[in-house]
C-alpha cells in the first residue's frame, strides 16, 4: 500500500478526514482497483461534487475535478462524451449524489455513459455537521431532525438499476477487499456502473445516533452486509436488518459513446 | 516482517488496534498508533486495510 | 468557398460557433434559443463534433464545463430562467478558469414570463447574476452577421482570457432574418488555448503568465492537475489564506480590467455632430439607426453609441462622450438597466435620459424618434 500511496496520491496527507471515517479506506479501494487494472494514470480522470467524500479528488494524482454540489456527472459526461478514450471515475456521497445531484444520477444511469460512480454513503451530511440526506435511515437523528427523520431513504442501487444502470454493486469499508474488486469490476464494465460503498461517519452520523466508535461502526457493516451468494440461501426473515454485497445487477446495453460515434459516421455519409 | 507506522497521518481512531487478532497495536499517551510487541505480528496486515489514515503499513520480509 | 445566405441570428450563431472551431454543445431546449441547440445537433457530428441533450440547464454547462477542460471549444445556449439556473457554473468557470461560451437570447421574465417575446431584461444579471465577486465578459450583437462575427470573438475572448464569455442576444436578433455572407471556414482563424510550455514535472495549474493568464493543459495529456471551485494558489489546491483569496480575485479582476481597451468593442454612428447621443445595444440598435436617420432629416443632430461589448462596460467612452454631447437617451428593452451604467459613467455632465419599454413589443424607430423631440 505505501508504494500505491506514492504513485497514485499527492503528497498532500495528512488528509482533512476525521477520525475513524471510512472515506480514506473506499479512496484506497479505488486507488487498489485503478491499479489492479493497470490504468493509464495519464488517461484517467477523476470528477467529484462537494462534500466529505468528494475532497478526495485532491489527494488523487490524475487529472481532477472537484466540481460543485450535485454536479460531478454532468461535468464527467462532458469529458467523457469529448475524450471517450478517457476513463472517467466519479466519487460523490449520498447527500451530493443523491439529493441536489438526483436528477443528474437517473439521467446519467439512463444514458448509459461509460461512467464509474463510487457513492460514498455515510448516511449524513459530514461536510456541513450531520444535515439529513436522502440516504439517512427513517427516525434517525440528525443535526436538522432533532426530534428523528420522518423520510423514507432510497435504496440507491435500486435506484440506479431502475434508472437504467448496467452494472450495480455494493461494498463496505470492512469488507474492503471486496470494495476492491466489485469497483474494478464497475471500471471495466464498458456502460454506466454505480458502486455504493457503505462507509463510516463516527462523528456525525455516529454520535448523534449513538452507533459507537469508528470500529464499532466497522463491526456494524459486517454484522449487517451478507454477500450476494450467501443472500440466495436466506429466508426473507433471515435477511430482515441486513443488506446485499457484491455485484447487485449486470447488464449489456449500447454505450452511449460508441453509440455517438455512429452518429458522426452517419452524419459524415450525409444520410440522416 | 516488518510494521511502519506514520505519526503525522494517525489521527488515533482505534480501528488498527481493534481489529488486530494478536493485539500487537496500541494507542500511545497522545492517542497515536504504537507498536505494543510487533513479534506476534502474523502479517494479516488487517490494519493496514482499514486504516483510513494511511499510517501503518505491514511489509512481509 | 464564401456564400450569401439568409440565416436567422440564433443560426448564425450556431454557425458561428463551427467557424470558431467549436466541437461541443451540451444543452437544454428554451425559447428562443432553441434553434442554436438544434442546429447544433445536426451540425456538430458532420464535422465530427459531438451535441448531448441533458437533463437540464444545469447540467448542459456543467457538460460543457467538462468537455473543454479535453481541450474542446465549447457552446451551451439558453434564455431567462435557463440562464438564472446557469449561474452557478458560471462562478465555478470563472474561479477555476475554464474557457466556455454561453449565448442567451433574452426574452420577457421574470420567470417564465412572455417566452417568444423580445427583452434586455438579463443585462444585469449578466453582470451580476452569479455568487461573488468577479469580472464579465459580455457581448450583444445587433444583426445575424454579427452573431457570426462576435460568436467567433466570443471563443477568442473566452480562450485567451480563460472565462466564460456572454453571448447576450435577444428575442429580436436571435429570430431576425437578415442577408449574411459567410466566408470559407477554413479561412477563419481558430482561437487558440495557451498551451503549458513546461513538462509536467515543472507545471504549475494556475501560476500566471505575465498576462495574469495561467496556460492550460488538456485532460489525458499527463499534466494531472487538480480544478476545483474552492480558493487556490498556483498549485490549483485549496488555500483558504487571506493572501491567497485576495491573490486569486485580483488577478481574476485584474487579466480582464488590464485589457479593457482591447475587450471594449462599440459602434459610433453619425455621432461626430450629435448633440443627442442614443447609448444602447442589440435589437434595440436597429430601431435607434433608422429613428437617427428620420431625426437628421428632420434636422436634429443625433447619433448613436452601440455597445458591442457590454461588460466590461466601457466607462472611459461613456465619460468622452458625456463631455461632447447634450443629452445621453438610453433606450432598451427592460424597467432601466444599462441606464444605470451610463450615468454612472457620465458623473452628471450631462442629463442621461431612460427609454424604457418592457410591454414585450420592440421599440420602434417612430417612438424613439418620438421621444427625442420630446425631450
Amino acid at each position: 500500500m505505501e508504494k500505491l500511496i506514492e504513485k497514485y496520491y499527492r503528497p498532500r496527507l495528512p488528509h482533512i478526514w476525521c477520525p475513524g471515517c471510512g472515506n480514506g479506506i473506499v479512496t484506497s479501494s479505488i486507488i487498489k482497483a485503478i491499479d489492479k487494472l493497470g490504468l493509464d494514470q495519464d488517461k484517467t480522470v477523476i470528477v467529484s461534487g462537494i462534500g466529505c467524500s468528494s475532497r478526495a479528488s485532491g489527494y488523487l494524482n490524475f487529472d481532477t475535478v472537484h466540481s460543485l454540489h450535485g454536479r460531478a456527472l454532468p461535468v464527467a459526461t462532458g469529458i467523457k462524451l469529448a475524450d471517450p478514450e478517457l476513463n472517467v471515475i466519479v466519487i460523490t456521497g449520498d447527500g451530493d449524489g443523491t439529493a441536489i445531484g438526483g436528477n443528474h444520477f437517473i439521467h446519467t444511469a439512463r444514458r448509459n455513459i461509460n461512467l464509474t460512480v463510487i457513492l460514498f454513503n455515510n448516511n449524513i451530511y459530514g461536510m456541513t455537521g450531520g444535515q439529513y440526506s436522502p440516504l439517512t435511515p427513517t427516525d434517525s437523528k440528525a443535526t436538522t431532525a432533532p426530534y428523528g427523520t420522518l423520510e423514507r431513504a432510497f435504496d440507491i442501487a435500486e435506484l440506479a438499476k431502475a434508472a437504467g444502470a448496467t452494472y450495480v454493486a455494493r461494498g463496505t469499508a470492512f469488507h474492503a477487499n471486496m470494495l476492491v474488486d466489485v469497483i474494478a469490476k464497475g471500471i471495466s464494465h464498458d456502460g454506466f456502473s454505480l458502486i455504493e460503498a457503505v462507509t463510516q461517519c463516527p462523528i456525525y452520523f455516529g454520535r448523534q445516533n449513538k452507533k459507537g466508535d469508528a470500529s464499532t461502526m466497522l463491526k456494524t457493516q459486517r454484522d449487517h452486509a451478507v454477500t450476494v451468494e450467501a443472500a440466495k440461501k436466506l429466508s426473507p426473515e433471515q435477511l430482515e436488518g441486513k443488506f446485499k454485497i457484491g455485484v447487485l445487477h449486470q447488464s449489456e446495453a449500447p454505450e452511449y459513446t460508441k453509440q455517438y460515434q455512429g452518429i458522426i459516421d452517419r452524419a459524415q455519409k450525409g444520410a440522416k | 516482517m516488518a510494521i511502519k507506522t506514520i505519526g503525522k497521518h494517525c489521527k488515533g481512531c482505534g480501528v488498527c488496534v481493534t481489529f488486530c487478532p494478536k493485539q500487537v497495536l496500541g494507542l500511545d499517551a497522545l492517542g497515536k498508533i504504537t507498536i505494543v510487541d510487533e513479534s506476534k505480528c502474523i502479517t494479516c496486515k488487517q490494519c493496514e486495510m482499514r486504516c483510513p489514515d494511511y499510517a501503518i503499513f505491514v511489509e512481509k520480509k | 468557398m464564401a456564400k450569401v445566405l439568409l440565416l436567422q441570428g440564433n443560426q448564425a450563431c450556431a454557425e458561428g460557433a463551427i467557424a470558431a472551431g467549436v466541437t461541443f454543445f451540451a444543452g437544454y431546449p428554451i425559447t428562443p434559443s432553441t434553434e442554436i441547440a438544434e442546429i447544433m445537433a445536426k451540425r456538430l457530428p458532420e464535422v465530427g463534433g459531438k451535441f448531448i441533450q441533458m437533463e437540464d440547464e444545469i447540467a448542459g454547462i456543467g457538460a460543457i464545463v467538462g468537455a473543454s477542460l479535453t481541450g474542446k471549444k465549447v457552446l451551451t445556449a439558453t434564455s431567462g430562467p435557463g440562464f438564472s439556473l446557469k449561474q452557478e457554473f458560471i462562478g465555478y468557470a470563472t474561479i477555476a478558469e475554464v474557457p466556455i461560451v454561453i449565448a442567451n437570447v433574452q426574452r420577457v421574465g421574470p420567470s417564465t414570463g412572455q417566452p417568444t417575446a423580445p427583452a434586455q431584461g438579463d443585462m444585469m444579471q449578466a453582470r451580476w447574476g452569479t455568487h461573488g465577486d468577479h469580472p464579465v465578459i459580455a457581448l450583444t450583437p445587433a444583426s445575424v452577421p454579427e452573431c457570426f462575427t462576435l460568436t467567433i470573438k466570443a471563443y477568442e475572448l473566452s480562450e485567451k482570457y480563460r472565462m466564460p464569455v456572454l453571448l447576450m442576444l435577444d428575442e429580436i436578433i436571435g429570430h431576425m432574418r437578415e442577408k449574411i455572407e459567410i466566408p470559407d471556414y477554413d479561412t477563419i482563424e481558430k482561437p487558440v488555448r495557451k498551451g503549458p510550455r513546461v513538462g509536467p514535472s515543472e507545471f504549475k495549474a494556475y501560476e500566471p503568465d505575465s498576462d495574469g493568464v495561467p496556460p492550460m493543459a488538456d485532460f489525458g495529456t499527463g499534466y494531472r492537475y487538480h480544478v476545483t471551485g474552492l480558493v487556490h494558489d498556483e498549485t490549483g489546491f485549496p488555500n483558504g489564506s487571506a493572501a491567497a483569496t485576495e491573490k486569486l480575485l485580483k488577478r481574476l479582476h485584474d487579466k480582464v480590467e488590464r485589457d479593457i481597451d482591447k475587450i471594449t468593442m462599440y459602434e459610433e454612428y453619425k455621432l461626430d455632430d450629435a448633440e443627442i447621443a442614443i447609448v444602447t445595444y442589440g435589437g434595440t440598435a436597429r430601431s435607434a439607426y433608422a429613428a437617427i436617420d428620420m431625426a437628421r432629416e428632420e434636422g436634429i443632430k443625433v447619433g448613436m453609441f452601440r455597445l458591442i461589448s457590454v461588460w466590461p462596460f466601457p466607462e472611459k467612452e461613456i465619460a468622452q462622450l458625456a463631455e461632447k454631447v447634450k443629452v445621453i437617451v438610453v433606450p432598451e428593452l427592460n424597467y432601466g438597466q444599462m441606464v444605470g451604467e451610463v450615468k454612472k459613467a457620465a458623473e452628471g455632465k450631462v442629463p442621461v435620459k431612460p427609454m424604457s419599454k418592457y410591454d414585450s413589443e420592440p421599440i420602434s424607430p417612430k417612438e424613439l424618434l418620438a421621444f427625442v423631440k420630446n425631450l
